[in-house]
């Protein structure tokens, strides 16, 4: 069995995975080993051929596939290495790794610190119990995306997809592209989940929307049929008498993601039952000492330029660690999230260092007043579900927080 | 064609008998109308139980079969490496009007010659299940109950008779059953007609259908629908054994227990239907399911996150309400294996027994043949079964066994190569083998990698692999091919 030594060892070569290696690297880490289980670097970037990618990084529009080569290209340039279709079969706190390929075969990998960055997978539609059948034709958003954007197969001519987040707005179109007709969209909230900009196609297209609205019965016994939706009220419970049955082959799900921690968790690492993610402090590490994450590991993020920032975050400070110069943190303040902030990342924070939280608010608002304590107050214009609310703690703002163990971020609607 | 015995029915039963039946030296031909061993009724969707034997009523077949059939199993799984655990059952009393119940079954496995059953109270109790609902007074322990992989063992069962020289054809529907001067002559199927001395109708929801082409009309099979759920692998251990609450006059109640896999499984309602094909699952389904789970294991209702899927199974329930495991002196030829509702899995190896018995008796000469084989080789898990040494040899044999296809369950395209090696031609085919796809993910992952890999080894086009046959195609068109208007399927 091959065994082998490393400073870091990065789990997950997409987005997160590559910047925090790449920051690394170039703060001085070497040897770097990223384990990638799928076949390429890039998690799902390379299947992502919209645009809309690195408005905020680089100031660019680019597509998915291009965003990450840049990031790929400098794995490849700075001599990072990497292991491709290499699953990680356990991780121990001491930074102990069993892993397996199918040219190696079984190796074990030992490393001064760990960086989690595995990403999320989708909520399935066993996960969410819709009722009806178990026909071919139902697929989750991603997974279409790669059979039709990588392998080059359309799923099937009439779609109707559950969810407006973003993953199933840009399917909507996509499917549009490739000559299916997409018959609604369907979503139980009664406001889209999705970014403006990806909502834009439905006008576009003609797709109608139809919000608060649930998935009743999924029809066809061998391949899709029919989907039944129902109007939901105010409570979400759905109205009777109010169904439609939709004509459909496929039915396409993008009603969630949900961080990969299995993993962490077997690791020890702590999770945030809110994110489903580890419990991170400000320099992204872990409950664990020197095992960090970043990504969506930690909490499903919307743009991948802020996955970027937080992946080189996390790879900075491995480095710190490993050099010596950042111990871990002394002072912990734990943040609660309470009223309508559903979470807030990095969950633990020294109070010393002026940093940016991560939240994500319940449902949306107008001139929200977010408190962190008693006295810190941030005023943000508008705040809604599908985007990040970043919370800037300042120098001078931390100045009025309390140094109390725990310390809620609050919103009142 | 020809045979001298044909099997209807590639589920438990008839896979069961066809086992059996590859000892001797007889022609034998199994046909299945779905296009895998037991995509067509209950056996791919059940409990997934081998019970000790106390539920039946004292006299009636199935207490007799059922015992019998458990203390087959074990041998049955082992020489077949059908995954099997003995882990034991606890029907749970929760006020004391039901602990008179536990008495009672007590009393009637007893009689149905059930082993070492015993009434565990207090403390005890909840040592054997913490997370008993701490209501539960008392529960009877029966320590011969197991859990089984059903479909595997139904795969597992039919590869062993075609190992002994059983002909399984699938996609084989039986049309008709030709009856000449009192005897059994042929069956018409879709694929022709096939000769045949002996019919055994193990047609399990369809076998009132198939007795009626034989002239003989005296039971009715409904459909008993049965919803489950199944939760992630995070929650193995919150129960250790198989849990039922008492028993109604219609069902053994929604039971609570681990899987084979490691998963834990919650269900089934019982409600009769009329329309043998549906499998739908229901909003009310899924709350008599977790009620009735909830009011075991109170815990599981903060777990509802962690539900992976849920199905409904149809269990053949037949109006004489016993099974039916009989020849008839018209048509001479004709056996039915029919109704075999719950304990069916359990009892399948002793039915087989049984049928053994009645074709002997009815005049077909059995001898045993010299060069059977009993063993089976199981499809290797090296990844999810890991060993330190086995699992790198393996690999180092044959790299492929390093390569996780399927994340969740750990499963390598060197199991997926060997499954569709073995006859799996579909993406449940693959999945029943495997486990890929069965996940916390539900194939979202693995999915590309599977039908990809199914297309290469058969030589098909990616367009054609279904998910379980027919027209369930999962990829019916290639890029751009909406775009010019071809739309051939």
């Amino acid at each position: 069995m091959i065994e082998r030594r490393l400073d870091l060892v990065v789990i997950g070569g997409g987005a997160a995975g590559l910047a925090a290696a790449i920051a690394a690297k170039e703060n001085g880490v070497d040897p770097i080993m990223i384990l990638e289980r799928n076949e390429e670097l890039g998690g799902i970037l390379p299947q992502c051929i919209h645009t809309g990618f690195g408005l905020h990084f680089f100031k660019e529009n680019l597509t998915g596939p291009e965003y990450i080569a840049r990031f790929v290209k400098k794995v490849y340039d700075s001599g990072i290495e990497y292991r491709l279709e290499t699953m990680v079969l356990v991780l121990t706190p001491r930074g102990e790794i069993l892993a397996v390929n199918q040219a190696e075969g079984l190796m074990k990998l030992r490393a001064d610190a760990i960086i989690l960055a595995m990403g999320c997978r989708e909520r399935s539609r066993g996960a969410l119990c819709i009722p009806g059948t178990r026909p071919a034709g139902i697929f989750t958003a991603g997974t279409a995306q790669r059979l039709m954007d990588i392998e080059g197969y359309v799923p099937g001519k009439r779609v109707l997809i559950l969810g407006s987040g973003d993953v199933g707005l840009i399917m909507a179109r996509r499917f549009v592209m490739e000559g299916a007709e997409v018959r609604g969209v369907v979503e139980v909230m009664p406001f889209p989940g999705g970014l403006d900009r990806n909502l834009q196609c439905l006008g576009d297209f003609g797709i109608p929307l139809y919000l608060s609205h649930a998935a009743a019965f999924i029809h066809g016994s061998e391949r899709v049929e029919a989907v039944t939706i129902s109007r939901l009220d105010d409570e979400g419970r759905p109205i009777y008498g109010e169904e439609k049955t939709i004509e459909c082959d496929t039915l396409i799900l993008s009603v969630g993601l949900i961080p990969e921690n299995e993993l962490s968790k077997r690791a020890g690492v702590k999770l945030d039952p809110k994110t489903g993610g580890p419990v991170v402090d400000e320099n992204m590490e872990t409950s664990v000492e020197n095992i960090f994450a970043c990504g969506n590991v930690v909490h499903v993020h919307d743009l991948v330029d802020h996955v970027t920032q937080e992946g080189e975050a996390a790879g900075r400070n491995v480095a710190k660690r490993i050099l010596g110069e950042l111990p871990p943190l002394k002072r912990r303040i734990t943040l609660k999230a309470e009223g309508n902030i559903r979470y807030v990342v990095p969950q633990v924070i020294s109070g010393e260092q002026p940093l940016t939280l991560y939240s994500r608010v319940k449902s949306p608002a107008f001139n929200a007043e977010i408190r962190i304590g008693q006295n810190i107050v941030v005023h943000k214009r508008v705040v809604k579900p599908p985007e990040l609310v970043t919370i800037k703690l300042t120098a001078e703002r931390l100045k009025d927080l309390e140094k109390e163990e725990e310390t809620t971020v609050s919103m009142n609607v | 064609m020809e045979t001298s015995v044909l099997i209807i029915g590639g589920g438990i039963t008839g896979t069961a008998i066809a086992r059996e039946l590859s000892r001797y030296d007889v022609k034998v031909a199994l046909i299945e109308k779905e296009v895998d061993i037991s995509f067509g009724g209950a056996t791919k969707a059940n409990t997934a139980i081998i019970h000790a034997g106390y539920d039946d009523k004292p006299g009636t077949l199935a207490a007799k079969l059922c015992p019998r059939g458990n203390i087959l199993w074990s041998r049955l799984a082992s020489v077949l490496s059908i995954p099997f655990k003995r882990i034991g059952s606890l029907v749970v009393a929760l006020g004391g009007e039901e602990a008179s119940v536990l008495e009672e079954l007590m009393e009637r496995g007893g009689r149905n010659g059930v082993p070492n059953l015993k009434i565990i109270e207090n403390e005890e109790l909840f040592e054997m299940e913490p997370n008993l609902n701490r209501e539960a007074i008392a529960g009877l322990y029966a320590p011969t109950a197991g859990i089984v992989s059903p479909y595997e063992a139904a795969i597992a069962l039919a590869e062993n008779a075609k190992q002994n020289g059983v002909s399984i054809l699938l996609g084989t529907k039986a049309t008709d059953v030709i009856v000449e001067d009192g005897e059994v002559k042929a069956v018409r199927t879709n694929n022709g007609r096939i000769y045949t001395r002996y019919v055994l109708n193990a047609a399990g929801l369809f076998a009132d259908e198939i007795s009626s082409m034989a002239g003989i009309k005296e039971f009715e099979i409904i459909p008993r629908k049965g919803e489950y759920v199944i939760y992630d692998k995070d929650l193995s251990g919150i129960v250790n054994h198989v849990l039922f609450p008492v028993p109604s006059p219609v069902s053994k109640g929604i039971t609570v227990t681990p899987t084979v896999d490691g998963n834990i499984i919650a269900g089934p309602t019982a409600h009769d239907i009329k329309d043998k094909n549906d499998l739908t699952i229901t909003l009310a389904g899924l709350e008599e399911v977790l009620d009735g789970a909830y009011k075991l294991v109170p815990e599981l209702s903060a777990r509802r996150d962690t539900i992976i899927a849920g199905f409904a199974g149809l269990r053949p329930q037949p109006t004489t309400e016993d099974f039916i495991i009989k020849s008839y002196r018209e048509p001479f030829g004709f056996i039915n294996v029919a109704g075999i509702k719950s304990p069916g899995l359990t009892s399948a190896p002793a039915i087989a027994e049984m049928v053994v018995d009645i074709l002997k008796r009815g005049g077909l000469t059995l001898e045993e043949k010299d060069d059977f084989k009993p063993f089976r080789k199981p499809i290797e898990h090296p990844i999810r079964d890991f060993h330190p040494t086995k699992t790198e040899e393996l690999i180092a044999k044959d790299p492929r066994y390093g390569h996780v296809v399927c994340r969740c369950e750990y499963v390598t395209e060197g199991e997926m190569m060997d499954a569709i090696h073995r006859g799996a031609t579909t993406l449940d085919g693959v999945r029943y083998r495997t486990r890929a796809g069965m996940g916390r993910c539900q194939g979202g992952f693995c999915t590309p990698h599977v039908i990809k890999t199914i297309a290469r080894e058969l030589h098909v086009p990616v367009e054609e692999v279904t998910k379980r046959g027919n027209g369930s195609k999962i990829l019916p068109y290639r890029a751009k091919q909406l775009l010019l208007g071809d739309e051939r399927e």
